[in-house]
């Protein structure tokens, strides 16, 4: 790939020749804010974050969509730039529900990190506030208007990743508005609840239920794994407080890039399920009854080598899991062929 | 499996999920990605957007028929006859790829003496298509710059599942789609980790890396690795008894276990983490054989319908309360990590395994945990002799990844096959082990719905998938709803040879007249008493995509 030089606040960089000025400036580890642009998904430039200050160009530039070109001198924190910033977020508290004090993405919100960035206290633009009614009614998340600040990447990620094509933008000026057609209730669309909405959305127009009052983002572990279900393999990571699972956040490592459906996102309650076997259980009288680790390890060693002992290895089978990691399954074959001394272990890679 | 690793000399996905997006056209075969890999559906619908073209075989109409250029809406079980169909088209009009075949194949002429009677006008009446729709696949995919292939159960669960397969591969090869970035043979996985169980060697016939249990050189090593004495009556053998060495006969599969615990063979079985009394075909059979055991064990998460039948059940840990790591369908080997504790006794497959075994007079001893199992495996299985945990630790790698300075493989058979050269397999078409008849008239076929999986141990204790749907709904044709004065919604009595289920009914040209699709996600329609344990004489996959059945209301 050609390179070339740019100067971003009086420094010169290389940059790859082609490529807008926010990545130029993201590979070089300079920070552009912004609210509507997604790595993945088309960029529409609308929301006017970006902006930088470009040597020559009459108007500010959006970042997200200019390609640099050789030479180029680039001002991303200029004083026209952070008073257009400003000016934008103003904008947006003209009409946002600011109840930040029990809002779930207090502390993980685009608006508040940038408000602060910018000390943008209050907004001069005074008038009518938007008041949509909260939808609470499917089962996976919440859907609150009076918080959005019309990016539209929940209307991009639905239509070019899902292909669902649930959202889009309604009415004009004021009234306009992120929604469903006639404004339905997800279940009543073609939603399939991937929750991809959810993890794009910069603010809490879009929350997940099972984080409602479980706790603050920032007291919130995320543990980076792979999702239990198909064999796609999602990366994922799980968020926890205080020993359970309260919800889902995207990982951009793996080859879902981010992207998950709704059995990697929303699927993971059976962990915590009251049906979850606790304690070793061994049949007495016909009924299965708790015992020991102890007991049960006796119980099956004991049983498990009188039967090979009297018929022989191929009198006894094992069923490993699909669902069980490499090394487990690596050393139940190893058990089995060793200690039980049979090749008859299979699991349901068939079913 | 069986028929890739035969063909290609590897039964793995020959390219990467994201690869999709180069392909210039895609050919799914019996796969709803959709709603059983919705993330590979999302690439697919990414494709076609971005100008790839799409084939859909499949005869149900699945979400992505919305997106294809074709439709061949075939009958179920006729997947060889059409794939045939399309080798022919692509040999009569001279399409196919003569250098990549002369270099890089072998048994092409007797496979290619096979193909004449497979014209398009004797496929279309088999398959129930149109014979031109036939001729313009087979250019489409012939002509493409790169062409994949995609294919899941739809595929593989029929007595004819390895031929499905030897056919798909045989197309790759004469064509050349194939050992090429964005052009190859995309198998789907299932579970999320079946091709890690596989390339572990959790199956009868197999050592890690896919070497053959009666393969002497294989044996040797892993005696030696595992510390196994060759030698007759040497410690380490069972009570210091028994032959010699590790066991040299491969073992038995599934279907066959429990046909073999039905005869009294098996005496008893450790089942860790498996269901299969809803996930296998005949139930009432399974338990029968589950039954006659002598002794079960039955380790899981949850006290499922096979552990109600244990005489001890272990409680495991879930997948979020341990390390280790999973391979997905792409080859791709990654982290497991722990976020919690495992609630009340219960401790981790791995734990119980080393314990147990140490129980047994073992002395197995990995006192760093899966970390150290996986220096292990790395050093008896070649394909993952250079994974370690520190290099997982931002990203998943491919195997093969034989050394710790191997990036990973993201398209295999580039410039050969894993087996030297590709090998054509001549196949004929064959119907169902069972096919509808006066007494059962319709064609039952079974797979997954979006939101539950498998047997829904899990799924459906996530009680927010089960608010949006927490019952079976078996589609049904709307002529065959009138036939039988059967309404959407209504509850009917679905019975086959071998069983009867309730279940409730949605009417939808979804299916074509004839056919009956359901799910085995619910318990409470458990579908699997009505499905047909007859199996793929070479692989032994059951033929859950087919069987025969008749409705009645109730």
């Amino acid at each position: 790939m050609e390179r070339i030089t740019v100067t971003i606040n009086g420094n010169q960089y290389q940059a790859l020749k082609g490529s807008t000025i926010l990545k130029a400036a993201e590979a070089n580890n300079i920070h552009i804010p912004t609210m509507c642009y997604e790595e993945g998904l088309s960029i529409p430039g609308c929301c006017r974050m970006c902006v930088v200050e470009v040597k020559g160009a009459r108007k500010l530039l959006a970042a997200c969509t200019t390609p640099v070109t050789e030479g180029m001198e680039i001002q991303t924190e200029s004083d026209r730039v952070v008073e257009a910033r400003k000016d934008i977020l103003r904008l947006y508290l003209a009409s946002h529900d600011l109840r930040c004090l029990t809002c779930e993405r207090n502390g993980d919100c685009r608006l508040q990190d940038y408000c602060y960035r910018y000390k943008v206290e209050d907004t001069p633009y005074r008038g009518e506030q938007k008041k949509y009614p909260v939808d609470i009614s499917n089962p996976f998340f919440f859907r609150d208007y009076s918080k959005c600040i019309m990016c539209g990447k929940c209307v991009r990620v639905c239509a070019e990743i899902n292909g669902a094509y649930v959202y889009d933008f309604m009415e004009k000026g004021f009234d306009s508005k992120v929604t469903s057609a006639f404004d339905d209730p997800n279940q009543e669309t073609a939603c399939t609840f991937c929750g991809m909405c959810v993890q794009v959305c910069p603010v809490a127009a879009l929350v997940e239920k099972s984080v409602m009052w479980a706790g603050r983002p920032w007291e919130m572990q995320k543990v980076k794994t792979t999702c239990p279900y198909c064999g796609v393999g999602c990366q994922l990571k799980l968020k926890v407080k205080d020993g359970r699972i309260i919800g889902v956040a995207k990982d951009k490592s793996g080859s879902n890039l981010g992207h998950l459906c709704v059995k990697g996102q929303f699927g993971w309650e059976y962990v915590h399920s009251p049906d979850r076997l606790t304690r070793p259980l061994l049949r007495k009288n016909g009924k299965l009854e708790p015992v020991s680790w102890e007991d049960a390890y006796n119980h099956i060693a004991r049983r498990l080598s009188s039967i090979r002992d009297q018929y022989g290895g191929q009198a006894l089978a094992g069923l490993s899991s699909a669902k069980c990691t490499n090394e487990e399954n690596y050393l139940f074959q190893k058990f089995m062929r060793t200690l039980i001394h049979t090749n008859n272990v299979d699991h349901c890679a068939r079913l | 499996m069986a028929g890739l690793a035969t063909a290609f000399g590897s039964g793995a996905m020959t390219n990467s999920i994201n690869q999709l997006l180069q392909t210039n056209v895609i050919l799914l075969v019996g796969a709803n990605t959709t709603e059983a890999h919705p993330v590979t559906g999302y690439r697919i619908k990414q494709a076609v957007k971005d100008g790839s073209r799409l084939i859909v075989v499949d005869p149900r109409k699945i979400e992505l028929v919305r997106y294809a250029d074709l439709w061949l809406r075939i009958r179920p079980g006729t997947n060889v006859a059409l794939l045939n169909g399309l080798a022919h088209v692509i040999m009569r009009d001279d399409l196919w790829d003569k250098q990549f075949v002369a270099e890089r194949s072998e048994g092409f002429e007797e496979w290619r003496q096979g193909l004449e009677q497979y014209t398009p006008e004797y496929v279309a009446n088999i398959c129930g298509i149109k014979p031109e729709l036939i001729e313009e696949a087979a250019h489409l995919y012939a002509q493409a710059e790169k062409a994949t292939t995609v294919y899941a159960m739809g595929i593989t669960q029929h007595t004819s599942g390895t031929n499905n397969v030897f056919a798909i591969a045989n197309l790759a090869m004469v064509t050349g789609q194939v050992g090429r970035e964005g052009a190859g043979v995309a198998p789907l996985r299932g579970q999320n980790n079946v091709q890690g169980s596989c390339d572990m060697g959790a199956l009868p016939n197999y050592y890690p890396s896919y070497r053959f249990v009666d393969d002497s050189a294989a044996r040797q090593d892993l005696e030696k690795a595992w510390g196994v004495s060759p030698e007759a009556g040497a410690p380490g053998q069972p009570n210091g008894q028994g032959p010699a060495g590790l066991p040299v006969e491969p073992g038995l599969t599934v279907t066959e276990m429990m046909k073999a615990a039905d005869r009294g063979e098996i005496k008893a079985m450790y089942i860790m983490g498996e269901n299969p009394v809803l996930s296998d075909p005949d139930a009432n059979h399974v338990i029968e054989a589950l039954k006659k055991l002598d002794f079960l064990v039955v380790q899981d998460i949850f006290l499922t319908e096979t552990a109600e039948l244990a005489d001890v059940v272990l409680p495991a840990a879930s997948f979020a309360e341990k390390e280790g790591t999973f391979t997905n369908t792409e080859r791709r080997i990654q982290r497991v990590r722990k976020a919690l504790e495992p609630p009340g006794e219960a401790k981790p497959d791995w734990l119980i395994l080393v314990e147990l075994a140490n129980h047994l007079g073992r002395p197995w001893h990995y006192p760093r945990g899966p970390e150290e199992i996986m220096e292990e495996i790395a050093r008896v299985t070649p394909l993952y002799g250079g994974i370690s945990y520190a290099r997982l630790e931002e990203t998943g790698i491919q195997w093969p990844c034989p050394t710790p300075d191997h990036p990973g493989t993201p398209w295999l058979h580039a410039e050969k096959f894993t087996r030297g050269k590709g090998r054509f397999h001549r196949v004929e078409h064959l119907p169902p082990a069972e096919e509808p008849d006066r007494e059962y008239p319709l064609l039952l076929t079974t797979g997954r719905m979006l939101y539950h999986f498998h047997t829904g141990t899990m799924s459906r204790r996530s009680k927010r998938l089960e608010a949006i749907h927490d019952h079976e709904l078996a589609m049904l044709n709307p002529d065959d709803a009138s036939h039988y004065g059967i309404c959407d919604g209504d509850t009917v009595q679905v019975e086959s040879r071998r069983g009867k289920v309730k279940t409730k009914v949605q009417v939808t040209d979804h299916v074509p007249p004839g056919v009956l699709f359901m799910t085995f996600h619910f318990k409470e329609t458990a579908t699997n008493l009505l499905t047909n344990a007859a199996v793929d004489p070479i692989c032994k996959i059951p033929e859950l995509k087919a069987c025969a059945v008749r409705v009645s209301k109730v």
